[in-house]
This record gives structure tokens, C-alpha cells and sequence, in this order.
């Protein structure tokens, strides 16, 4: 027993995974006793319960504290355990083995800032090693110790430890994880956790909690771009009082700041906190803070503030790493609530892109993702979001999906693919008023006989939309109508020679030429436009910019249709590496939900979807004379 | 630096602030004891001075006669909408339990009786995770059905401080916002803050009470501590866990997750 005064400073959140049966409440109950930790009476409350269920002193009963669990001798929940060493406190989450406890685990894992995987030794690494590995990773835990367990079950056999040792490491590496030391012992017989063991001279290392020791506590990300997720807007007096949690970054009395998706902005007056001797001038990542702004403008909760020169992205469809908990699967077109930092929205799901066996690490498309796997899906929603990469800011990269009562997944986001739609969501220019043209469209239409209109091809690349678009021109012409084609090449030479491929740029290109054929349709011409415009956000501008005039027309043509075809040999190059971001292969191509038209390229002759288009365009003739348009 | 005091404290804070937030009508039930003494100091941090909630205190008329005192002092101090729910006799308790369990199971029918005439969706609790092994495995946002029962079985997942907030009806949630507290750091942050406690937390005469809980069923414990400092130089000694002195949790071996089961706090 210790008599050790103990300092008022923060515990190390430590989590212990691993197979079930491999160890770890035994790991857990003897490493309390071995810190002196337990509770006066408890060693032989344990002795007691042992004997009189005639099993040896069973060293998990300290943390398996319910009936339920003693019966079944299987933990169910996490369970929070503390204990010091000679240089700190910590907190032990026991997270269970079995595979339908993985919501526990998830738990768990989440609230700790670092990791024990128990392997073991007889059993070497097995199914569920690896899943919660992978978790580990997937939660943002990198700070692993491997503890090979039942060693006296091997006879303390150095060769044993030296083959699950290079098993387990080989499997993290591929994960990124490189674990601070893997330790050879027996939670049982007490071997290797406080001193070295006699039975185990082979063994060079720490003993496991000089190991714990090493680990670095975790500290918030001051340095990072400041957010703070709006939590509620307080009016109980005559103050306004926005709150919320700092995640990362600080944030300064007179510091301007954004408010995102709604994009309103103003200056911090004060920060906020009751019984406080000193006004605070600063709010530093990790605080709850209120803070005032000099300007009533329209925050709500779900709003995350951040400086304007560090916005967040803004997007409405987003790319996740999710783990899934429930029951039922996961599927496409699946309707969900997503919580993202304080807000929540309806979100759908757009596509399963893989899912990964934590076995071979391998990607599979599939369908439907099963209770407790891990898969990358692509979620859409209907309003725009405030969000970051996971790797760029935590606590607003990461999301929950709860369907009607219940949580049902977690996921980490990433844009890889994805444009930030920021850019082409703000209004720079604000000193513009538009003139009034003496001329009505009805009148330019009489003139030409047919309608101006923005016709927008959208399609894979070999999907035909350059070859159509100059031929519909060409029969379009000869009926004697107003007719351009606008394609990559003659804009990206000049409107658009500033920008390059990256999905930014991409969304930009496009942005762009939304604009411009929306500026020909009003001016009464047939605008044909031939671009892959892979994602439905940058479509549903161009269609907006254009308004009624638009004609969404989708060139369809399977993959390895266009890939055949490959005009311009991309496809080759894409498939070698030498060309990043392209689509349907390595970015996506989202279809058209909506089209006012469908051309199938597959098996069809030029001339007959020539046709097919010209058909529908018919709708765009106009009878009758200019002077009754008046 | 935020001192580990500050990080506890703005856990709770935020805790406060999303149950506040997301469930309606919330009510907070309030002992009179350290713990939820300390929880509801931190009510009147989040909410800038305010006590929007109501303070709800479960009543057996078997509490020590200073508790009444302190009660109705804070009361008037900080302006509290106090409710005094009246507990069932321990007649009408479960006859098959323990007898310092079924005086305690008083305030679990107290609370039930509460929750059916009210209609309270949630509940603000000050449970902490290292009072007792079953209170380790609670969750911060703990959904309860219709009689209060506790599925500990089947508990909703939690993390990244995604608190689940919605439930059918029938059932409603208690929320813990001092789980990741120990009893140290509430004395510490007692301390700190200057938060006015019960006296018969201090010793006198060689005794003084651990855990405050009606007069029939707790004990004082052998103690000098006659100020907050010598209760912390105390815990950071002692082996004796704190609800030693309470008798309900010691007459079999399942006699708390009895309680607990069945909806006791």
C-alpha cells in the first residue's frame, strides 16, 4: 500500500483490447493489485467468491462485478478502473472481447488516449486482435503496448514470444501503428508487469507499467485553426450568450468570426464566465466557454465558428469511414440522422465504396455492410455542411449516424475526391446591382424561332459527349438555330486556363461555364455543353445559374465501354498511375438522379442519339412572328 | 493551461449544457450531499448565474436535521425552484429485500412516483463512476424505461461526446454529469471553488460523515478531519471505500445492483 500523497493532475485514459479469453480483466484485476489499488477487503472478497464457486483466485471478478457477468464469467461493459503508478494516475477502461460487444468497446476506446493489446501467447493473434487494432487506428489511438499474454502456458518460451511479436507488428505496421513496446507476460502469475520476471531472462525490455509510463498524455490542439461548435444561444438576461466547447485553436476578445454553413460573421465582445474575478481576454481549445458578439447576427446551435481565413469546408456530400453497430445493414439510398459536433441532419446514403475485412485488410464493394464491420460509404445531405478532413481538425471530422432512437454507426470524414464548395458559394462582389434589359427573352426567341437553352452533357469520359455535342451542333445549325458548343478544350485554353484537375479546380471549371451558358441561353442561343461534371452539387449550380433553361442530358456508357473507347488514351494512363483524380477510376462520377434525358451510347450509332437529342430539343421551337411578341 | 480541475469542470459544463439543450422538461435531483452540491455550483456556472432547472430533492423525512438546514439556506441564496418529493413509506417497499435496501428503495419509488405525475423526459443525477463498480458501468446519457428500470445488458453506445437524446415515449434518460469524477476531485474542486457543504462532513468529537444518506442507514465513520484539507489528506490515504458506512450496499452480494436495476440512483 501506497501513502504517496496523490497530485491533483490528469489520469491517463488507457483502454485494454484484445480476442476474448485472452486476458485482459485478469490483466486488469492483478495490475490493481500489484499497484495496490484495491480496496481494503476486496482481495479477500475475491478469494471468497472463488472458492465458493471452487475455482482457483480468479483475478477478473474484481472488475466483472455484476452477477450476470460472474455467471457467465464474460464482461459485458466497460468498466472504469483507477490505479497509479509511481509517476501517474490512470484509468482503465475494460473493454470487452466478445464481437456483439463492439458498441462497448467503441465506448470505450473512444474516451482513451491510449492503448494495451493483450494477445495471447498460446493463441497468437486472432479475429477479433485484429478488428480491435483497427479500431484503435480508426479512433485515432496510436499510442499502442502489446502485452503477449499466458506466457507460463508456453514455458516462458522465447521463440513463442519472438513469433506472435512479428505477427502482431507486422499487422500494425500496415495500420501505421507502431507500438511503444510489445512485453512478454502472465497477468496470472504476475510475471513481467512490475518487475522483471525470473522466469523470462531472455527478455531485455521494461516490465509492462514502466511501459504505461512512456505513454505521452494527450493535450488539445491549441495550435490548430480555431472551431468551435455552436452549442445553444443563451438569453437569460440582456446578454445573448453563444456557447459552446473550443476544440482546437484559441479564440480572442475583437477576433472576427465566421459562422459556417450560413457564412454571417462578426466581432467577439466579450467571453462570458459566471464568478469570474478577471474578465477573460482569450479562449483557448479544451474550454466551455459564452461569448458576445457586436452584431445581432442569426447563430443557431449546429453552427461551427471559426476565423474566416480558416474557414471549414462547406459541402454537401462527403466521403466516411465508418464502423457499423447495428443490427440491421447498411445499405445504399438508407436515410439517416447525422450528428456532426452539434448539428444534426438528415443525410443519405449515396454509395458503399468498400468494405474492409480487418483480417487481410483487403476492400471489397459490396452491397450492404454488416453489424460490426468497418466500410468507406459516401453520404449525401440535403442542406450544406460545415465540416473538416479528420486529419485537419478531430472533433468536426468525425461524425454519428442515428437511425429513428438509436446510435448506429461512427465514422471519420474525409474529402479525398471531393470539392470544397466554399468558393462558389460566396458572393465576393456585393456592390452589384443587375440591369434591366429593355428586350424580353420571348422576343429573342421569336426572332431565332426556338428558345435559348443551356443543353449539359454530363458523362465518363469516352462516354461520347464530345463526338454527340459537335454533331447535334452541326444538325442543329442546319435547321437554321443559334447554336455553340462549349467543351473542356476550348475553355480550359482560355476562360479557364487558370485552373488545373484537383477537385477544387474541377469544381471551379465548371462553376464557370454554368455561367457562361447560362449568359448564352439569355441571349436566346442554344448552348451545348460537353463536360464529364462528375459531381451533382456543380450540376445543380449550372442548372440554377440557368433556370428553367437547363437540360440536363445524361450521356450514358458502362465503364469498360468507355474504357475501350479511351479517345484520348486517360484511361491507360489513370490505370498506370499517371493520372490522379480521374474519373471512374480514382474520383467519383456521381450519376445524374433526375436527367431530363437518358443517351444510351452503349450500343447505339452516333447518328441515332443525334436523333434521339434533337427530338427532344424540339420542345425548344418557337411559332409565330416578332411582331406579335410586340 | 487548463488545470485538471478546469477539465473536469468543463466536461460537466458541457454535459449541462447538451442535456439542457436537448431534452425538455428537465429536472435535477439534488441531495444536498457534496456531489450534487458541486453539480449544482456548476449549474450556476453554465448557465451564467441561473438555475434553470428545477432542484428536485427525493425525501424520506430520515435525513439528519442539518441537512433540512442547509437545504433551505441554499435554497434561499441562490434562488432554487426546490421540489420536495415526499417518498412511500418503507411498508409498501419490496418486503424480499435487505432492510437498510428497502428503506433505500423509498427514494426509488419517490422518484417513479415523481416521473409518472411530472412527466419529466430527463433527469441530471450526480453519480460518479468511482462510488461503486456498478455506477462504473453507467453512460452519461442513461435511457430508463417506463418503471425505471436500467438495461445494463444493452446499453447504447457513446462516444466522441454524442450523447443519445432521443427516445420513444414512456422512456426517459438520466444524465450524469459528474461520471468522470472521483471523490478527491470533488473535495478538491469544493475546495477551490469555496462551494458551502453540510457540516456533518467535518468531523467533531472523532467522527464525521463519508456520504451523506438518511439517519437509520448510515454511519458516521472514525475521523479527525475537521476541514476540507484534512478530508483530502484523508482520501489520499484511505483504502476504506466511501459508501462504507452505507448499510444497503453490504448485505448480499448483488443487494446494490438490486437497487440499481430497479431504477435506485
Amino acid at each position: 500500500m501506497t501513502t504517496r500523497p496523490i497530485a491533483a493532475r490528469p489520469p491517463m485514459n488507457i483502454v485494454i483490447v484484445g480476442h476474448v479469453d485472452h486476458g485482459k480483466s485478469t490483466l486488469i484485476g492483478r495490475l490493481l493489485h500489484e499497484t495496490g489499488s484495491l480496496p481494503d477487503g476486496k482481495l479477500e472478497e475475491l478469494k471468497r467468491i472463488s472458492e465458493r464457486r471452487g475455482m482457483p483466485l480468479e483475478w477478473s471478478f474484481v472488475l466483472d462485478s455484476f452477477q450476470a457477468e460472474r455467471d457467465q464469467a464474460v464482461t459485458i461493459d466497460t468498466t472504469r478502473i483507477w490505479f497509479k503508478t509511481r509517476t501517474r494516475d490512470y484509468v482503465i477502461i475494460d473493454a470487452p472481447g466478445h464481437r456483439e460487444f463492439l458498441k462497448n468497446m467503441v465506448s470505450g476506446a473512444a474516451g482513451a488516449e491510449a492503448a494495451v493489446l493483450v494477445v495471447d501467447a498460446e493463441e497468437g493473434v486472432r479475429e477479433q486482435s485484429r478488428r480491435h487494432a483497427y479500431l484503435l487506428q480508426l479512433l485515432g489511438l496510436r499510442q499502442v503496448i502489446v502485452a503477449v499474454n499466458k506466457m507460463d502456458l508456453v514455458g516462458y518460451a522465447c521463440d513463442r514470444f519472438a513469433a506472435v511479436q512479428a505477427e502482431i507488428t507486422a499487422y500494425l505496421d500496415e495500420l501505421g501503428i507502431h507500438p511503444l513496446a510489445v512485453v512478454p507476460i502472465s497477468a496470472r502469475e504476475g510475471d513481467t508487469l512490475t518487475r522483471p520476471s525470473p522466469h523470462m531472462t531472455w527478455y531485455e525490455g521494461q516490465p509492462l507499467l514502466d511501459c504505461l509510463d512512456r505513454f505521452v498524455p494527450s493535450s488539445h490542439p491549441v495550435e490548430r485553426p480555431f472551431r468551435m461548435p455552436v452549442q445553444d444561444v443563451y438569453k437569460f438576461d440582456h446578454r445573448r450568450i453563444i456557447v459552446g466547447r473550443v476544440e482546437s485553436g484559441v479564440l480572442r476578445v475583437g477576433d472576427t468570426v465566421l459562422f459556417s454553413p450560413a457564412n454571417r460573421a462578426a466581432k467577439v465582445r466579450s467571453i462570458e464566465e459566471f464568478g469570474s474575478t478577471v474578465t477573460p481576454v482569450e479562449a483557448r481549445a479544451g474550454q466551455v466557454v459564452g461569448i458576445t458578439l457586436d452584431e445581432q447576427i442569426f447563430v443557431e446551435r449546429g453552427d461551427i465558428a471559426s476565423h474566416a481565413e480558416h474557414a471549414p469546408i462547406l459541402t454537401n456530400v462527403f466521403r466516411t469511414h465508418v464502423f457499423w453497430l447495428a443490427h440491421r445493414q447498411l445499405a445504399v439510398g438508407d436515410r439517416f440522422k447525422l450528428k456532426l459536433a452539434t448539428r444534426e441532419t438528415p443525410v443519405t446514403v449515396h454509395a458503399i465504396e468498400r468494405v474492409i475485412d480487418t483480417d487481410s485488410l483487403a476492400g471489397g464493394k459490396r452491397d450492404a455492410v454488416g453489424r460490426n464491420e468497418v466500410a468507406e460509404v459516401i453520404l449525401r445531405s440535403r442542406e450544406m455542411l460545415a465540416l473538416d478532413e479528420h486529419t485537419a481538425a478531430t472533433a468536426t471530422g468525425r461524425c454519428v449516424l442515428v437511425d429513428t432512437y438509436e446510435t448506429v454507426g461512427g465514422g471519420i470524414i474525409s474529402m479525398r475526391g471531393y470539392p470544397d464548395q466554399r468558393q462558389a458559394l460566396t458572393v465576393k462582389a456585393t456592390n452589384i446591382t443587375s440591369v434591366d434589359h429593355l428586350l424580353t427573352a420571348e422576343a429573342r426567341a421569336l426572332r431565332n424561332a426556338h428558345k435559348g437553352g443551356v443543353i449539359w452533357f454530363t458523362g465518363l469520359s469516352g462516354s461520347g459527349k464530345s463526338t454527340l455535342a459537335m454533331q447535334l451542333e452541326k444538325r442543329l445549325f442546319a435547321k437554321g438555330w443559334q447554336v455553340y458548343v462549349l467543351d473542356g478544350d476550348n475553355v480550359r485554353h482560355g476562360l479557364n486556363a487558370d485552373l488545373g484537375f484537383s477537385p477544387q479546380d474541377r469544381a471551379e471549371n465548371i462553376r464557370r461555364v454554368g455561367e457562361v451558358a447560362a449568359l448564352f441561353a439569355r441571349a436566346g442561343i442554344v448552348a451545348i455543353t460537353a463536360f464529364i461534371s462528375p459531381y451533382r452539387a456543380d450540376r445543380q449550380r449550372a442548372r440554377t445559374a440557368a433556370g428553367d433553361a437547363f437540360h440536363e442530358i445524361h450521356i450514358k456508357a458502362d465503364l469498360a465501354t468507355c474504357e475501350t473507347r479511351d479517345p484520348k488514351g486517360l484511361y491507360r494512363k489513370a490505370r498506370a498511375g499517371e493520372i490522379t483524380d480521374f474519373t471512374g477510376i480514382s474520383a467519383p462520377y456521381e450519376e445524374p438522379e433526375a436527367p431530363e434525358l437518358v443517351v444510351d451510347t452503349t450500343g447505339a450509332s452516333i447518328d441515332e442519339c443525334v436523333s434521339q437529342i434533337a427530338a427532344y430539343l424540339e420542345r425548344l421551337t418557337v411559332v409565330g412572328t416578332a411582331a406579335a411578341a410586340g | 493551461m487548463l488545470s485538471y480541475l478546469d477539465e473536469l469542470e468543463a466536461q460537466t459544463l458541457y454535459i449541462l449544457r447538451e442535456a439542457f439543450n436537448r431534452i425538455s422538461p428537465l429536472g435535477m435531483l439534488w441531495s444536498i450531499g457534496k456531489d450534487s452540491t458541486a453539480l449544482l455550483w456548476m449549474v450556476r456556472k453554465a448557465f451564467f448565474g441561473h438555475v434553470p432547472i428545477p432542484m428536485i430533492q427525493l425525501d424520506t423525512a430520515m435525513e439528519l436535521p442539518e441537512v433540512y438546514e442547509f437545504r433551505d439556506w441554499i435554497t434561499r441564496e441562490w434562488g432554487l425552484n426546490l421540489v420536495v418529493e415526499m417518498c412511500p413509506p418503507e411498508e409498501e417497499m419490496d418486503q424480499t429485500l435487505p432492510p437498510a435496501s428497502r428503506a433505500a428503495a423509498r427514494k426509488t419509488e419517490g422518484l417513479r412516483n415523481l416521473l409518472a405525475r411530472d412527466k419529466y423526459h430527463g433527469m441530471l443525477v450526480g453519480i460518479r463512476r468511482d462510488e461503486q463498480s456498478m455506477r462504473a458501468k453507467e453512460r452519461v446519457f442513461s435511457p430508463r424505461s417506463l418503471d425505471g428500470a436500467w438495461d445494463f445488458r444493452d446499453q447504447p453506445p457513446e462516444f466522441w461526446d454524442q450523447y443519445k437524446t432521443e427516445f420513444p415515449d414512456g422512456v426517459h434518460v438520466r444524465i450524469h454529469p459528474l461520471l468522470h469524477w472521483t471523490e478527491l476531485d470533488i473535495w478538491r474542486y469544493t475546495k477551490r471553488e469555496g462551494i458551502p457543504i453540510v457540516p456533518l462532513y467535518l468531523s467533531q468529537n472523532g467522527k464525521r460523515y463519508r456520504s451523506l444518506g438518511e439517519k437509520n442507514i448510515t454511519f458516521p465513520i472514525d475521523s479527525t478531519a475537521a476541514t476540507i484539507d484534512d478530508i483530502i489528506a484523508e482520501l489520499e490515504v484511505t483504502r476504506t471505500p466511501e459508501r462504507a458506512g452505507r448499510a444497503m450496499d453490504h448485505e448480499a452480494e448483488d443487494s446494490f445492483e438490486r437497487l440499481r436495476a430497479s431504477g435506485y440512483m
